[in-house]
């Protein structure tokens, strides 16, 4: 089963998912008062639930229609997956999400540092004299811009300096 | 109306209102180029430096510079980067990138910044001409009327998804809307589908999910498939120019969009997105044979529709305000809340009471549009060398904004976790081909959609409002038109190719 018919069959899950919660879950929070009206905050979600089912299942079973057309230039050829550097997408995703939860211990400075140095280490670049000031340098201004011009607080240095 | 405009002139063109046009205009763009960073917030950043400033007019017309600024920069971030910070520039991005990637970047830049010129000049030509009248339309039409313009407006995006992609477009505008589900809804503030987690109360941010949809699977894809960074002329950005040819094949798309984008931008909830989005759409379905073929892989009149489309449904969206004092999008609403506070009340009064206010305004936009014009087109060889940074320094750079992006708007960091779990999603649904532009547009619409409906459907006691009338039925008949049309067509089109199965 190609890749875009394992999906849809994930969105009807998810259709299923929604259904159960607008269907069966809301209506009992409803206060008497607002039964009286015509729409309920499950109106909608109850309306979306049967169309996504509808439209999840002709996807699954709609035939691929035969364009014949040639891959785009650049675009991802799923078969050959294994070409592609899929290991230094995954760590910079998990650099991402590192990033996350460092931002407020680490402080918005040494978070961000961090990040550009280590995520064009990912990538290869080795040479840390360019590197190392352009990320400095990079922090520190974004920070300005937005800590002093914009007057958005983010906190610089790591919970314990300040 | 010769006594208004002169009256505009007098009062816009002392030498501290131009410098107020030339900073708005300025600060916009710089702050509009980062992706995340909308018009939106920008306004609301700079509410207290023009409550400062004192004068309504003055502030008026930085505030209205900061706005087009900030929706031309967000023009620059979606054709060199990619990554919209504004949502009324994601259609640009469709053919806007593309063209960069061919090495064109410049040619793109200038192709938008002609047309959004063109679209802002033109836009502000037809608010002096209409907006008195057409505060009377804007008026005709109820909430049924919107909840029906919206459904069309939905549907006819994914109809105009390409063939055999209709109903994954659909899939992906009704995911988009039941994204939008999420959090305290405006009918009763019970919290839906939050399963129990604070940080789902208010719902997903719209920045978040737009750089999940946009630049971050675009950064994804830059990193596994390197070839796909190549710019045709190694980043340099020699051709400026567009030749006569072009000129002569983008005047009608932009008269065209600037004119059907300040009708849609007057209409209260459309806005710059919709008028965006519906312009390229049109153009896309009048283009003939190849033009056609090539939208979405790198056409000029891709980028010059939704450009000149998005400017002119800024300055429509002034015509609800002005005119009747309320405001049609957010960020006009946002303005207003700046004009209460600076003491003018706008409305039907407004051009009786202080026609100063009125037609400085008016006359600030051409000048904010000139200003545009002279500032990008010379820099657009600096901005384009954004190309030529090494993509080892690049990349980290764009998920580095991406990231800042959706933390700013909410000073969250689980907003960052939010991302980064959309953001693997949309890779892999841009695996599979799926159309992305429709599930962030479903999910912009979708609680406007719904408050209309729930006002429709309280007003008329149930369903009624379909049947009782006639414009929503009409309209909403055209949206199941839209939607099954193009597959009646491939179907027809297999029966007589003869039915060879192809099954995969």
């Amino acid at each position: 089963m190609a890749l875009d018919r394992w999906i849809a069959l994930a969105f009807i899950a998810l259709c299923c998912v929604y259904g159960y919660a607008a269907f069966f879950t809301m209506d009992a929070q409803l206060p008497p008062i607002l039964r009286r009206n015509p729409v309920w905050p499950s109106t909608f979600p109850k309306i979306l639930t049967v169309l996504g089912l509808i439209v999840g299942f002709i996807v699954l079973f709609s035939r691929k229609p035969n364009t014949g057309a040639a891959p785009k230039e650049g675009a991802i050829d799923l078969t050959r997956l294994g070409d592609y550097h899929i290991g230094q997408a995954i760590a910079l995703l998990v650099l991402m999400v590192v990033y996350a939860l460092t931002l407020r211990p680490l402080g918005f400075l040494g978070s961000t540092v961090g990040f550009l140095v280590l995520g064009s280490l990912i990538l290869g670049e080795r040479r840390f004299h360019i590197l190392i000031p352009v990320a400095m340098l990079a922090a520190g201004s974004i920070w300005y811009l937005v800590q002093e011009v914009l007057g958005i607080f983010l906190r610089p240095l790591p919970a314990m300096f300040m | 109306m010769l006594e208004g405009i002169l009256i505009g002139l007098a009062t816009a063109v002392t030498p501290f209102n131009l410098m107020m046009v030339v900073a708005g205009c300025v600060i916009g763009t710089l702050i509009g180029m980062l992706p995340g960073l909308g018009p939106m917030s920008i306004i609301a950043i700079m509410i207290p430096v023009a409550i400062g400033i004192g004068d309504p007019t003055s502030a008026l017309i930085l505030l209205s510079g900061v706005y087009y600024g900030a929706i031309f920069g967000g023009s620059t971030s979606s054709i060199l980067l990619n990554a919209p910070g504004v949502a009324g520039t994601v259609a640009t991005a469709f053919d806007g990138y593309p063209l960069a990637r061919k090495g064109q970047a410049g040619k793109a830049l200038t192709i938008a910044a002609i047309a959004s010129f063109a679209g802002g000049t033109i836009g502000a030509i037809l608010l002096m001409i209409f907006a008195p009248a057409l505060s009377t339309v804007a008026l005709l039409f109820h909430s049924a009327e919107y909840f029906a313009l919206m459904v069309v407006g939905l549907s006819a995006i994914a109809a105009f998804a390409g063939t055999g992609q209709v109903a994954k477009a659909l899939m992906m505008t009704l995911l988009g809307l039941m994204l939008g589900s999420v959090g305290e809804g405006a009918l009763s503030n019970t919290p839906r589908f939050t399963f129990g987690l604070m940080e789902l109360q208010s719902g997903f941010s719209f920045i978040t999910l737009a750089m999940a949809m946009f630049a971050l699977p675009e950064a994804l894809f830059l990193v596994m498939n390197p070839a796909r960074a190549a710019t045709g002329e190694g980043g340099k950005i020699s051709k400026l120019r567009i030749s006569g040819a072009e000129a002569r094949s983008i005047a009608p798309v932009i008269g065209r969009q600037s004119i059907q984008g300040f009708f849609i931008g007057v209409l209260p909830g459309a806005g710059a997105t919709i008028a965006s989005f519906l312009g390229y759409a049109v153009e896309r379905n009048i283009a003939k044979g190849a033009e056609q073929d090539e939208f979405g892989k790198g056409s000029i009149k891709g980028v010059a529709a939704p450009e000149s489309a998005n400017n002119a449904a800024c300055t429509g969206s002034f015509v609800p305000l002005l005119t009747l004092g309320i405001p049609g999008s957010g960020t006009t609403a946002i303005l207003l809340g700046a004009l209460l506070a600076l003491n003018v009340t706008p409305g039907p009064r407004l051009m009786v009471d202080e026609p100063g206010v009125f037609w400085a305004v008016i006359i600030s936009m051409y000048l904010g549009n000139l200003v545009l014009l002279i500032l990008n087109l010379p820099l657009i060889p600096y901005i384009a060398k954004i190309l030529t940074i090494p993509r080892t320094f690049l990349i980290p750079f764009i998920l580095f904004f991406t990231l800042m992006g959706s933390y700013l708007g909410q000073n969250n960091s689980t907003e960052l976790l939010i991302l980064v779990g959309f953001g693997v999603v949309a890779t892999i649904l841009r695996f599979a081909d799926y159309p992305l532009a429709p599930l962030l547009i479903g999910f912009i619409l979708g609680v406007m959609l719904e408050n209309n409906f729930a006002r429709a459907m309280q007003l008329y006691r149930g369903f009624d409002f379909i049947l009782e009338r006639p414009m929503t039925l009409a309209l909403l008949v055209l949206a199941i038109l839209l939607m099954v049309l193009p597959g009646l067509r491939n179907l027809r089109a297999r029966k007589r190719a003869g039915g060879v199965a192809d099954g995969d």
